[in-house]
């Protein structure tokens, strides 16, 4: 499971930013008495501790192995040159290109039928629940192997036949991320005192709904962009080169350039988070009570 | 306006989202399916399901479940103490970090987790090789390395545990103070308030994230595919090598009997958590 495959991320009430603004109620347990603060205390210490171990030394040793660029020495070379190395550039470009059309295409069609869904059909809730997390549990390797068998040809020979399928993929993601945006709006509501001054349809989702939706609008499209630029096995058994697939093959030309490109990416991938749960978190507070 | 007309009106802003689901999901799933019953040459066969459920096809089969009955409960298990500890860890900032590291890690694989792997205990030089063999204990010597079926049960883990973490941190939103209160109320021990209330409602949220770890580490396929390259039988990268045509003629199909299998997996499994989060919705309201 990678970024692509391991979507799994997002399965019932599990998107990341979700389950940050959710969590910000204060912690439940109150252990009064007989010592319960200070045991509960070591315990969580002990747990933390044994997980940092388990998650933390595996990075340090990937990033101690990516600064030995050239033999045993210290050198930060695999991060300095990793933009000028081969097919770099090219790769990049196609999954920057990919991300692009799967985003488009993804919010063109989550945001109107999220919407839609809450306004008029609330009782589909559980059906779309289902439905949007079948992506995660097909597996990749299946859904390929379909898509390669009945695309026509003009499309299999496109690297965007993969955007199609990754707007597919990123929908658990992007609708669990709209739902939520669109729960805390008292929707009706601004719909009606859209509408009864005037506003037609393409207005009210313009200039109400929209701006309203800015955060989950931009958490979708984070976790959208995420996803394409970490699928691998749709795009290797396509046989297209996108960033991820591009890791895979220059690991045979220079594995350390490789492990520093794979922890440049993880990185990117947590601080834009943060910043959007950051970015959430303000706003949620100035919003008033949910 | 006509009942057809209005029940028309009322489907038709649907039609992209399902259309786009139906076109790019169902046809190449359902039609995957069928290939499963096709010779190459077109008409019914059996031959490629017995063929997919026997000989190496089999044992993938079984190791891929194997791998996916450990991979959902170890890390069901871990997954849900390191969500307790972050429930009643105060401080935002350093619970924000580690529900956003979850997010990052649960969708974090393939071959820059093996890459990770491979950095701490991938070689006899590795970090942690190193590590354990100035402590004593050389994993070298007794033929112990990642790239075995046990070393991909570890590095799953990398991505399941924090998958548990984002699946299992709302259930515990959903156990009330007041029970804890009530509990100690009535002279309940810790030990008893988690034996009588605390497990048992969080028993159908467990269950079902365990369902989840299972069909996600039963799709799995790069991180299994960097680090052992094919030479441990797994159903999906057994599909995977029929794509990139390390096949003999006239057994392609057989990758479609062997997808098949795992729809047929996969969709037991659904029906199941299905069950439990109806169970478990009841308590997170």
């Amino acid at each position: 499971m990678s970024v692509g495959i391991g979507v799994a991320g997002t399965l019932g009430r599990s998107d990341p930013l979700q389950v940050i603004q959710e969590s910000r109620s204060p912690g439940g347990s109150r252990l009064s008495g007989r010592g319960g603060w200070r045991s509960l205390r070591v315990w969580r210490l002990v747990v933390l501790a044994l997980a940092g171990l388990y998650f933390l030394v595996p990075l340090w040793a990937a990033f101690r192995f990516s600064l030995n660029y050239v033999g045993p020495g210290f050198s930060d070379q695999a991060y300095t040159q990793l933009t000028a190395q081969q097919g770099f550039s090219t790769a990049i470009w196609l999954s920057v290109q990919l991300a692009i059309v799967t985003t488009i295409v993804e919010l063109a069609i989550m945001v109107p039928t999220t919407i839609y869904i809450h306004l008029r059909l609330p009782r589909l809730k559980r059906v779309m629940d289902f439905v949007t997390a079948l992506p995660i549990v097909v597996p990749p390797v299946v859904l390929i192997l379909g898509v390669l068998q009945v695309a026509p040809n003009r499309l299999k020979s496109t690297p965007f036949l993969l955007a199609l399928e990754y707007v597919v993929l990123a929908v658990p993601f992007s609708y669990r991320a709209l739902d939520a945006g669109v729960r805390s709006l008292d929707l009706q509501t601004l719909v009606d005192a859209s509408r009864s001054l005037g506003g037609g349809w393409l207005t009210t989702m313009r200039r109400v709904l929209m701006p309203n939706m800015r955060v989950a609008i931009l958490s979708a499209t984070v976790l959208t962009v995420a996803l394409v630029l970490g699928e691998f096995t749709m795009a290797s058994l396509d046989l297209q080169q996108t960033f991820p697939t591009w890791i895979v093959v220059f690991d045979q030309t220079n594995a350390h350039v490789s492990v520093a490109a794979s922890l440049m990416a993880l990185l990117l991938t947590w601080v834009v988070l943060i910043g959007i749960s950051f970015f959430g978190g303000a706003r949620g507070k100035s919003g008033g009570p949910r | 306006m006509s009942t057809g007309a209005r029940v028309v009106k009322t489907w038709a802003p649907l039609v992209p989202f399902a259309a786009w689901m139906f076109v790019f999901l169902g046809i190449p799933t359902i039609a995957v399916c069928i290939g499963a019953f096709q010779k190459e040459s077109g008409g019914f066969t059996m031959s490629n399901v017995n063929q997919a459920t026997s000989g190496v096809y089999l044992v993938g089969f079984e190791n891929s479940l194997k791998l996916g009955i450990i991979e959902a409960i170890v890390p069901a298990i871990a997954g849900t103490f390191i969500a307790y500890a972050i429930h009643t860890s105060r401080g935002s900032l350093l619970r924000r970090s580690l529900v956003t590291l979850s997010g990052v890690f649960a969708n974090f694989g393939g071959v820059p987790l093996a890459f990770l792997f491979i950095a701490a205990i991938g070689g006899e030089t590795a970090l942690v090789s190193n590590w354990l063999r100035d402590i004593g204990i050389d994993l070298y010597a007794h033929n112990i390395t990642i790239y075995t079926f046990g070393g991909v049960a570890l590095v799953y883990m990398y991505f399941q545990i924090p998958l548990m973490v984002l699946v299992i941190l709302p259930a515990f939103e959903g156990l009330k103070n007041s029970w804890h209160e009530a509990a100690e109320g009535l002279g309940a021990r810790s030990w008893e308030y988690w034996r009588y209330v605390g497990v048992p409602v969080l028993m159908p949220s467990i269950l079902g994230s365990a369902l989840l770890l299972f069909g996600s580490s039963l799709s799995a396929y790069a991180t299994a595919e960097a680090l052992t390259a094919g030479s441990i039988a797994l159903t999906p990268i057994q599909i995977g090598s029929f794509l990139n045509g390390n096949v003999l003629a006239g057994q392609e199909n057989i990758g479609k009997a062997l997808a098949l299998g795992l729809v047929v997996i996969i969709a037991v499994t659904m029906t199941l958590y299905v069950v439990l989060q109806r169970r478990a919705s009841r308590w997170l309201r």
